[in-house]
């Protein structure tokens, strides 16, 4: 199998997973608990904590730890809302976040009153500070933008936007989940005042990830129950996955450089042979500010399903648009933002690559696509046409 | 979420192709919502002698057109219009509810090609 859909998830590391068994088993105790065999559990998630702070150029302090992105996201928009509603009721946002974002706003908006701006990008999926800086009013408490987007891997200029944020004094949350452990994330040089990070993209476990809360920056709880993670997420740790998130943010460190070569000679390598290869296809995403590891194809007058199947038969696995999409019959919100017409929106392809990719993975998947293109394209009214 | 049936008929999709000079084409769908289904067929004496589809959609627009085609293939025209989406859904053993539109889609394709044949003839005569 060649699995090109890193952006989805990622296998966890052996490593990590040796490191969370003992966390499951011999050592289950709860964190919360006074004898000293609970108290190595809470050292445990501690220690997890300063990695995770430590890939982020954070404080332990500001590390709180959740269920994964989609959490994360959920707490800092909703409880940046819920502490600020009556301050203001406005959020800006941007047309190409990840649903987890997008669809939170939309719940204010219907639920609590908010009035939300969707900023729009420009072809290459870049979100324009000045954009920001002008959609800001006396009424504006949040602005959410993605470090990078997870279909098309474009990079947002997040230190920006922060600035711009700081400046105007509003609260800034950034959906860091398509970024951490890929590349060198500095809080602090972000600007941001909310971080959201996940597990599982980066060869942790899944059901886990992490909220940057900056210093002195309030929210609301969303969950109540008891005295975890200082009130603000309550429910007992999960220290397995809590070590796992840990040991993957240390691995990601130690590896990050080596990684990010390495992908994106490979990437940019099934860029070249597949824009050789196949006519008429189109390559979306900034052509240099993109995640080293994402490549995003619109293939005209062939749909993207009838191509991940074929690749599938092939045993290839890649994705058209993202994962959580792939339900619905939409073309990707993303690439419309981009003004894609919807017909070549729905011939979209993802290939987000990962550690395990080889040159021969690379090879055989630009050998196969163009011959599925082909045959699907003979099966097309449109390319029959032509 | 396919069945076995259903990725076969994608996999090797029955009567794929145009008909030059066809005596009815049927077009349905919309490229907007990534479905479009081109039904072509002959007729000989009031029966679908010979019939191809071209079809740019997801891998239920492909089976079920391929399904219809074969559905339809030597019936006669009123036979043929009395081919349902269900029909189409009980070859293909079943259909993601989300996927359901494709088997409407190919059951309003056969029959626009027939209404598409039917009203050429009405200009001949």
């Amino acid at each position: 199998m060649i699995y090109l859909d890193h952006n989805a998830t990622t296998p966890c590391d052996p490593v990590v997973l040796e490191e969370m068994k003992k966390w499951f088993t011999e050592m289950f105790f709860n964190p919360s608990s006074i004898y000293t065999a609970s108290q190595r559990a809470k050292e445990a998630v501690e220690d997890a904590r300063k990695k995770v702070a430590r890939l982020l150029d954070a404080s332990s302090e500001e590390i709180i730890f959740t269920s994964g992105g989609t959490e994360s996201n959920n707490i800092a928009i909703i409880g940046t809302a819920l502490l600020l509603k009556n301050r203001g009721n406005h959020i800006i946002t941007s047309l190409i976040e990840h649903h987890a974002v997008l669809n939170v706003c939309k719940f204010l908006e219907k639920n609590m009153g908010f009035q939300v701006t969707y900023l729009p990008v420009d072809k290459y999926g870049i979100v324009d500070p000045d954009d920001v800086r002008k959609a800001i009013n006396d009424r504006t408490i949040l602005i959410s933008i993605m470090a990078a987007n997870n279909e098309i891997g474009t990079i947002e200029p997040i230190e920006q936007i922060g600035k711009i944020a700081k400046e105007n004094n509003v609260v800034f949350h950034c959906d860091g989940v398509q970024v951490a452990g890929k590349i060198p994330v500095s809080v602090k040089k972000l600007n941001v005042d909310f971080f959201s990070l996940s597990g599982h993209k980066f060869y942790g476990p899944k059901g886990i990830g992490a909220l940057y809360v900056r210093k002195g920056v309030k929210f609301k709880p969303v969950f109540y129950g008891g005295h975890q993670e200082k009130g603000l997420r309550p429910g007992t740790e999960n220290v397995p996955a809590i070590v796992g998130l840990g040991k993957a943010c240390e691995i990601a460190e130690e590896k990050m450089a080596q990684d990010s070569s390495k992908e994106k000679i490979l990437r940019d390598e099934l860029e070249k042979k597949l824009v050789e290869r196949i006519p008429e296809i189109i390559v979306n995403g900034h052509p240099e500010k993109r995640l080293y590891n994402t490549l995003n194809i619109c293939v005209k007058y062939v749909e993207g399903e009838s191509m991940l199947l074929h690749l599938d038969f092939e045993g290839i696995c890649a994705s058209s648009g993202s994962a959580c999409t792939s339900g619905s019959l939409e073309p990707s919100h993303v690439l419309l933002a981009l003004g894609i017409p919807p017909e070549v929106a729905h011939g979209s392809l993802r290939f987000s690559l990962g550690r395990s990719n080889t040159m021969a993975d690379i090879e055989r998947t630009a050998d196969v696509l163009p011959e599925i293109v082909e045959k699907l394209r003979k099966m097309s009214p449109f390319w029959n046409k032509k | 979420m396919y069945s076995e049936k259903l990725l076969d008929h994608f996999k090797n999709p029955r009567n794929m192709g145009r008909i030059e000079n066809a005596d009815g084409i049927g077009k349905v769908g919309n490229p907007v919502c990534g479905d479009v289904m081109w039904i072509y067929i002959k007729v000989r004496d009031d029966r679908i002698a010979d019939i191809k589809f071209e079809t740019f959609g997801c891998g239920a627009a492909v089976a079920t057109s391929s399904v219809i085609t074969e559905l339809a293939k030597g019936k006669t025209l009123e036979e043929a219009e009395k081919i349902t989406n269900q029909d189409v859904i009980d070859v293909l053993e079943g259909l993601p509810p989300l996927k359901k539109h494709c088997s409407l889609l190919a059951e309003q394709g056969l029959r626009a090609a027939i209404n598409d044949y039917r009203e050429k003839q009405r200009a001949k005569h």
